[in-house]
């Protein structure tokens, strides 16, 4: 007879008492509940108020620089895709499923952009606008705009980075239901890149054996294009919490499976240079 | 906590009733459970004959009032995932390509990896190893091991996400997130395989707590994620202190 494979025995304490060790996470409850109900439009109004509740009228500063920070990648991600989605596509992002791709892609960012705008209680305008980047970085991608296999390679590096600074925030906003929301973002960004190296293996001259994960090599930067080494530094790391990866246990996991098994985290000043190389004077990130 | 057993008890009792009605559903529940109406009603009468200190669990325990309960859940999670793919990759549906094959061996070893690492961290508070129950899997059929892999991943990047809120070590706390990004280009890739162009499409995951508006991914917490996984898990798994 099998054994019940079920959960027999679910303990929880009683609201009140959830609530006075935790009541953050009474906000987020009230938040998820609020969420199914409300117009998915009104969501980031939603967010604005589960800020207030957890925290009383205003964030505490190092969350809203998370938030903020956050922010501005996302404007970046949001109007590379957007404005590369207004470019002919004759010899540009094919039609079919690689335009359908990036546009699901452009449609999460900018989810995100709103998400965030009603996180920090920002309305109007957005703050960052296609004029204020330079997509070419300074030249390094010039032909970003008319080649497709540079829009994918800026592409990568652009949701490679976001998987990388998504997670190198989270222990800023350890134990806070903003958390869950950062790692709802991050991962579906992770999806967007892993999307992404399977369209520039496909269609980039000489990246046929590009993985959907971070392959290793000695400097971490697996794409071949040397122009985004920083995206990838660290991503050789095979030591995780002080434990060594590579032949764990007696295992047969190798030194590339051991790097590709955990995404790298990259600090935020390391990111904002990244992304600064894409920002116009007046407006890079401090 | 000062409050009385009693209390406790009933309370505990009225939430297992509610259980029972709420968003899971009895049908759903039952289906989780792979077992008997009967069956099930014997271990909802023994869960609450047994409630208390001196109970004595067989089977696995993920006590959740600390992160040890977190990362032993983890462990759970990779267990199951590991078995699963050393199984596909030791002999993959014949109609899997060359680098399909390959990648599933990539996959198969960061799951092991992802197992080790966990058991290595927990050391002697780890959970014992876990008895899978695969037979609802065609691994002959590519789209049964593809559905079951697709299942796996996103369920596993909901599992993260959602069990992030209770890490209370930084240093955990990045490592789980190291985890899921890969977990979720794992999903990302089969669910292309599947259907491409379906990396990300949270219309499909909102089950799993994503949320389409925001563009948010899966997010569920430990009990809803081990109901789902119940089906493919033999080893009874006790939670506890959620």
């Amino acid at each position: 007879m099998n054994i019940l494979n079920i959960l027999d025995q679910i303990e929880k304490v009683d609201g009140e008492i959830y609530e006075r060790l935790s009541p953050r996470r009474s906000a987020m409850k009230d938040f998820f509940n609020v969420g199914k109900k409300i117009s998915m439009a009104a969501l980031p109004l939603a967010m604005g108020s589960l800020f207030q509740k957890a925290y009383g009228q205003t964030n505490p500063s190092s969350v809203n620089d998370v938030l903020n920070f956050a922010l501005a990648l996302e404007y970046l991600e949001y109007n590379y895709y957007n404005h590369a989605l207004t470019l002919a596509n004759s010899t540009y992002i094919p039609d079919g499923p690689a335009r359908q791709a990036i546009t699901t892609i452009r449609n999460h960012e900018r989810a995100h952009v709103d998400l965030l705008k009603g996180a920090l209680n920002i309305s109007g305008a957005d703050q960052y606008v296609y004029a204020d980047f330079d997509f070419t970085a300074g030249g390094g991608f010039a032909d970003v705009d008319t080649n497709y296999q540079t829009f994918l390679k800026v592409a990568l590096a652009f949701e490679d980075t976001g998987v990388r600074a998504y997670k190198g925030q989270a222990p800023i906003l350890k134990g806070m239901p903003v958390l869950t929301t950062a790692l709802q973002i991050h991962s579906v960004e992770a999806r967007h890149a892993s999307h992404i190296r399977q369209m520039v293996a496909a269609n980039v001259s000489g990246a046929s054996a590009l993985k959907p994960w971070i392959a290793y090599t000695s400097n971490g930067n697996d794409t071949g294009v040397s122009a985004v080494d920083a995206v990838y530094a660290g991503e050789q790391n095979t030591t995780q919490a002080g434990v060594q990866i590579t032949g764990i246990n007696g295992t047969a996991v190798t030194q590339s499976h051991a790097a590709e098994c955990f995404d790298e985290f990259l600090t935020g000043s390391d990111v904002k240079k990244i992304a600064n190389l894409f920002i116009k004077a007046g407006k890079k990130l401090a | 906590m000062t409050m009385k057993n009693n209390e406790l008890e009933t309370k505990s009792e009225l939430q297992e009733e509610s259980l029972f009605k709420g968003s899971l559903g009895r049908r759903s529940f039952l289906q989780y459970a792979g077992a008997s109406a009967a069956g099930i009603a014997l271990v909802a009468a023994g869960c609450r004959k047994d409630r208390g200190v001196e109970n004595v669990m067989t089977g696995a325990t993920l006590d959740f009032k600390n992160e040890i309960g977190v990362l032993n859940y983890a462990y759970a999670l990779e267990q199951l995932e590991a078995a699963f793919y050393v199984k596909v990759a030791s002999a993959p549906p014949s109609s899997f390509t060359t680098a399909q094959k390959a990648y599933f061996q990539d996959i198969q070893f960061h799951e092991i990896a992802h197992r080790e690492f966990l058991k290595n961290v927990l050391s002697t508070a780890a959970i014992g190893s876990l008895e899978v129950d695969f037979s609802s899997i065609d691994f002959t059929s590519a789209s049964s091991v593809l559905g079951a892999a697709m299942t796996f991943e996103d369920l596993g990047v909901a599992a993260y996400n959602g069990a992030g809120v209770r890490i209370t070590t930084d240093a955990y706390l990045v490592a789980a997130g190291k985890i899921v990004s890969v977990e979720a280009r794992h999903a990302a890739y089969i669910r292309d395989i599947i259907s491409n162009g379906s990396f990300a499409n949270l219309n499909e995951l909102t089950s799993l707590g994503a949320n389409v508006a925001g563009g948010l991914d899966g997010a569920l917490t430990p009990d809803k994620v081990l109901a789902a996984a119940g089906k493919y898990i033999k080893t009874k798994i006790n939670v506890i202190n959620l």
